[in-house]
């Protein structure tokens, strides 16, 4: 036997499950007109495909899926689209959805059913692409589409394949009689999955309160390599998150998915699902429903048409509706209840139940929290529900994140527990929805905070724009209005400015490699240049009369005087023999220097090793004999004793050098 | 008939707050029992008398703050203090007593901080404290159990109560009294000495502690409570007593046995430090609570001036329960960690 593990907390109500097991799953039967939600399961809701007055037939798409959390719907049976509008659902809100009704027509005409190919033969994605096309959304309670808890992100290693068969919740038979009843079908079902997901090991989970289902099971697996897997009954083993440590003694991260713990999970009633749709090609388009409560006669099981309408399903069973207190879809402790018996059933309506008051009783008005912590122990995910309640009381909305009030798994055992009759559950799903809408809120506030700054910075800056072309507008209006005013005195202005502007970028160029010479001639060129324009000017300034003839005349007289100092230089300059010649700037000379050590360099490796060596000793030798005679001349002029010492360690090291010479060259020698 | 429209769970348990209550009220009875065999019919008058003025005071508090009293009183909470409260006090205390106790721990200390679920102290304990301070004589009055003297009949006992003047009761010093005052004697000599001492604890009293033991044990069967507040605090006073029991020398606070049964050892174990409202809830916080609750009645009994310490360690602890509480927060499924402390 394998081992299982325990998980905290957790209730034992009264299981009342053998009132619905007493007889086989019956045929509920086409019912008059059948109600398809277009929103049967988590996610997007899909898109009609059909217009009213269009005959469909069982198993047509008549709503194709929209988005990836979507699944397509299929006509239940044959029959005319005679509605697509909002019609009351079945939802804890009461609220209306889209609908397409269908007047069925009692044939129950099936489309041309494609028997697709043998599944060993395809490939993942397609398997999962049936499975999606066939509209298969977990059908467990939430109703998570099959295909997107399959599409396991590639890399991830997947131990464990966990089919959910604890139905822990009371009243529901739903899984057990189909243990009962197609174990084969269960375990073909299986087969599929884990051929999609190829995990180690596959594994079927079952509370130890369904022996008969355990037995024809374990006899249908036999030799499939799939385990059944039995643990004991408690509430709430069966979800997910508990189911997965019960079997593997591992938990989910909060927040997380169980393919992060190697583990994918799916419901015993998707993988018959699974089973109909790739094997026989058949879409989900029926649903086995319990149907109990003392309310009903005849408690039982019922393969129904998605669509059918709750009282139709409950007067096959007896319906006895002035004892109903309340119709609840699902169970006693998860369930929701129904806000009119003419809802349909759905995918995910794995139980009807019709309770009477004294069954279970209108809760009394809660009394006062005794801080007992009978929750705290029930508490499946180790949660202190009497501090929460506190904290959900005085709306200490921060204090309820910090005692991870998400992690809540709303199971109803803290209130089940509760002496006080406190309706915790309810105080904590008030406070999640009211923390999600201030998150909202928040967002959206923020967003039009970060809209309003934007704009503001867009209109401030459009603003200075404006002010910047105007002063631009304004500085050229009064540039051109000084221009007006001296004209002269700009054009003049300009000329000095290109001139000093010229002699810049000259010295830069390389005044250095410009000679002396050149320099001085240039100087008497351009300034003979700068005396001819100035001399244009002042003719035309004098020939139209211009009061700007004075001002001309004084720069001709400036830039004649300057070009006759510069020519001055220039003759000068000439004269003096002892100038360098252009090839002997410092630059060639070093390029000399650099040829001559080449050429040496060259010449030195035309020599042998050892005639190498004795070169290299004489130019040791050489320099040794230098810095001996500095080094007297330094003591001789008494100079710093620092120097001396430098120069006396030179002395030693040049001493050293030249033995090792010495060494080097005998070594040339000898080979 | 309309159809209900209620949110989840529709299934609600069998237990309920008046349950929880009258269980606790059922499991003292033991208690009461072995109390009247070896004192008399004090404690029983004590409890009756109690009671009425505790569902007075309860309807009075409950009037004037303009609460349905039916509905609080249905819970039995009221009974529950007056239960506990008149146990804890001498038998044949006199009516006055009775009644100022209980208007303290009924007025005082529960119904002016919200009522039953809000108090953060103890109220029967807060009611002993108050008496115990304001009369100290009147309480540590203890009558000689059976054997030691006459005990009185239950008429008499109704007399004590209420006309207090005419009653001329004997009084005798408790063995944890005699304990405490000890200074020469080995322990040995002082069980010699003194008739009170019994086979292990105080004559009568050790079949008190037995049978609220007995009390509390089927009250951790029904499920009331968990085991960890009671057990640490047992456990913390046995270690205690048996780490400073240096063999029993006259300097010793007594033996483990002696202090698991004497006094309101398992009374306090099982009803007070049990009390759900004002102990910390988390079950690593209980353990903390209970083995404190369990250091300081060591503490107070061996070097403190009462003769008993269960009220004193309880109403200490009460102040540290929220603080507890913040620290000992179980770690949640799925996370790594336990919630951070902020």
């Amino acid at each position: 036997m394998r081992k299982t593990y325990d998980f905290h907390g957790g209730i034992h109500p009264p299981e009342n499950k053998h009132q619905s097991v007493r007889t086989p799953i019956a045929d509920a039967g086409i019912p008059p007109q059948l109600t398809v939600p277009l929103s049967q399961h988590i996610g997007a809701p899909a898109h009609p495909v059909v217009s009213i007055g269009d005959h469909v037939l069982k198993g047509q798409v008549i709503a194709e899926a929209r988005g990836f959390v979507s699944v397509p719907k299929h006509a239940p049976s044959s029959g005319s689209v005679i509605a697509i509008e909002d019609r009351l659902i079945a939802h804890p809100s009461g609220h209306l959805a889209p609908c397409i009704v269908i007047a069925t027509d009692g044939k129950d005409e099936w489309l041309q059913r494609q028997i697709p190919p043998d599944y060993q033969a395809l490939k993942k994605t397609e398997l999962i692409d049936l499975i999606r096309n066939a509209g298969i959304a977990g059908m467990g309670g939430a109703g998570f589409p099959s295909s997107v808890k399959l599409s396991v992100k590639e890399g991830t290693h997947i131990e464990t394949l966990i089919i959910n068969g604890t139905e822990c919740e009371p009243y529901i038979t739903a899984d057990d009689i189909l243990m009962r009843e197609r174990a084969d079908q269960i375990i073909e079902g299986t087969k599929i999955l884990r051929h999609i997901i190829a995990p180690q090991e596959t594994l079927i989970g079952v509370e130890n309160n369904k022996p008969e289902g355990l037995a024809a099971l374990r006899a249908a697996a036999e030799g499939t390599g799939i385990e059944i897997v039995e643990f004991p009954t408690k509430y709430p083993s069966g979800g997910e998150k508990q189911l997965i440590e019960i079997i593997t003694g591992k938990q989910v991260p909060s927040g997380g998915l169980p393919s992060q713990v190697g583990v994918v999970c799916q419901n015993l009633g998707s993988a018959v699902a699974i089973y109909e749709a790739v094997v026989l090609g058949h879409p989900l388009i029926s649903r086995i429903t319990t149907v109990t409560g003392e309310s009903v006669r005849e408690p039982q099981n019922f393969q129904v048409l998605i669509g059918t309408p709750m009282r139709y399903l409950l007067e096959k069973a007896g319906y006895e509706a002035q004892k109903n207190n309340r119709l609840i879809m699902g169970g006693p402790m998860m369930g929701f209840t129904v806000p009119d018996s003419d809802v349909p059933i759905v995918k995910t309506t794995n139980c009807l139940l019709a309770p009477t008051e004294s069954e279970l009783p209108t809760p009394p008005p809660a009394q006062a929290c005794i801080r007992c912590g009978l929750c705290a122990e029930a508490c499946p995910v180790s949660l202190l529900p009497q501090q929460m309640f506190w904290f959900a009381q005085s709306k200490e909305l921060e204090k309820l994140e910090e005692h991870n009030l998400f992690d809540c798994i709303e199971c109803g055992a803290c209130s089940y527990a509760c002496p006080s009759n406190i309706p915790l559950v309810q105080y904590y799903r008030a406070s999640k929805a009211e923390i999600v809408h201030l998150q909202h809120e928040h967002e959206k506030s923020e967003h039009s905070r970060i809209r309003f700054e934007a704009r503001q910075e867009r209109l401030d800056q459009a603003a200075d724009e404006k002010e910047a072309k105007r002063a631009a507008r304004k500085q050229a209006a009064e540039a051109r209005a000084q221009q007006a005013d001296g004209g002269a005195e700009d054009p003049i202005q300009a000329a000095i400015e290109r001139a000093q502007a010229k002699k810049a970028a000259q010295q830069a160029s390389g005044a250095s490699t410009v000679s002396e010479l050149e320099r001085l001639e240039q100087a008497v060129v351009t300034t003979r240049k700068r005396l001819d324009t100035a001399s244009t000017k002042l003719d035309q300034a004098t020939a139209e009369g211009s009061d700007l003839v004075s001002a001309l005349q004084l720069g001709v007289d400036k830039t004649r005087a300057k070009l006759e100092v510069a020519e001055q230089a220039l003759q000068e300059f000439q004269q003096t023999p002892t100038v360098a010649p252009v090839e002997d700037s410092p630059t060639n000379a070093a390029q000399a220097a650099i040829e001559k050590a080449m050429a040496a360099r060259a010449s030195e490796a035309a020599l042998s090793p050892s005639e190498k060596a004795q070169v290299q000793l004489e130019k040791l030798q050489q320099r040794l004999q230098k810095s001996q005679d500095t080094l007297a001349r330094s003591r001789e002029n008494g100079e710093d004793e620092k120097v001396i010492e430098a120069l006396e360690a030179s002395v030693a090291r040049l001493t050293e050098k030249i033995s090792a010479a010495q060494d080097q060259r005998n070594a040339g020698e000898n080979a | 008939m309309a159809l209900l429209r209620i949110t989840s769970p529709h299934a609600h348990g069998p237990m309920s707050t008046q349950r929880v209550m009258q269980n606790v009220l059922l499991a003292t009875v033991p208690g009461i029992i072995v109390l009247t065999h070896f004192f008399g019919f004090g404690t029983l008058v004590n409890v009756l008398f109690g009671s009425i003025v505790a569902l007075l005071c309860e309807s009075l508090a409950l009037l004037l703050r303009k609460r349905p009293v039916g509905f609080y009183l249905k819970d039995c909470s009221a009974l529950v203090t007056a239960f506990l409260l008149c146990i804890a006090l001498p038998p044949y205390a006199p009516w006055w007593l009775i009644t100022i106790g209980i208007a303290s721990s009924i007025l005082l200390a529960k119904q002016l901080y919200g009522g039953l679920g809000y108090n953060p102290f103890n109220p029967a304990m807060a009611g002993y404290v108050i008496l115990l301070i304001s009369f100290p004589v009147q309480m540590t009055a203890w009558a000689p159990p059976r054997g030691m003297g006459e005990l009185p009949g239950l008429l008499e006992a109704i007399k004590a109560c209420f006309l207090p003047a005419s009653f001329d009761g004997i009084t005798m010093a408790t063995p944890l009294d005699i304990m405490r005052q000890n200074t020469g004697l080995l322990m040995e000599d002082l069980w010699q000495q003194n008739p009170q001492f019994g086979r292990w604890g105080g004559v009568g009293w050790e079949w008190a502690n037995i049978a609220f033991l007995a009390g509390g044990a089927w009250l951790l069967y029904q499920r009331i409570f968990t085991w960890h507040a009671p057990l640490a605090m047992l456990a913390s006073l046995s270690l205690l007593a048996a780490l400073f029991y240096d063999g029993g020398s006259s300097a010793s606070g007594g033996s483990p046995l002696f202090h698991l049964l004497s006094g309101a050892t398992m009374f306090g174990a099982f009803f007070i430090v049990t009390d759900p409202v004002t102990s910390a809830v988390s079950l690593r916080g209980r353990l903390i609570y209970g083995a404190l609750i369990g250091v300081l009645i060591y503490v107070i009994r061996v070097r403190g001036s009462y003769p008993d310490a269960v009220a004193f360690a309880v109403l200490i602890m009460n102040f540290a329960a929220p603080f507890i509480d913040y620290y000992t927060q179980p770690r949640t499924y799925g996370h790594n960690k336990k919630p951070e402390a902020k």
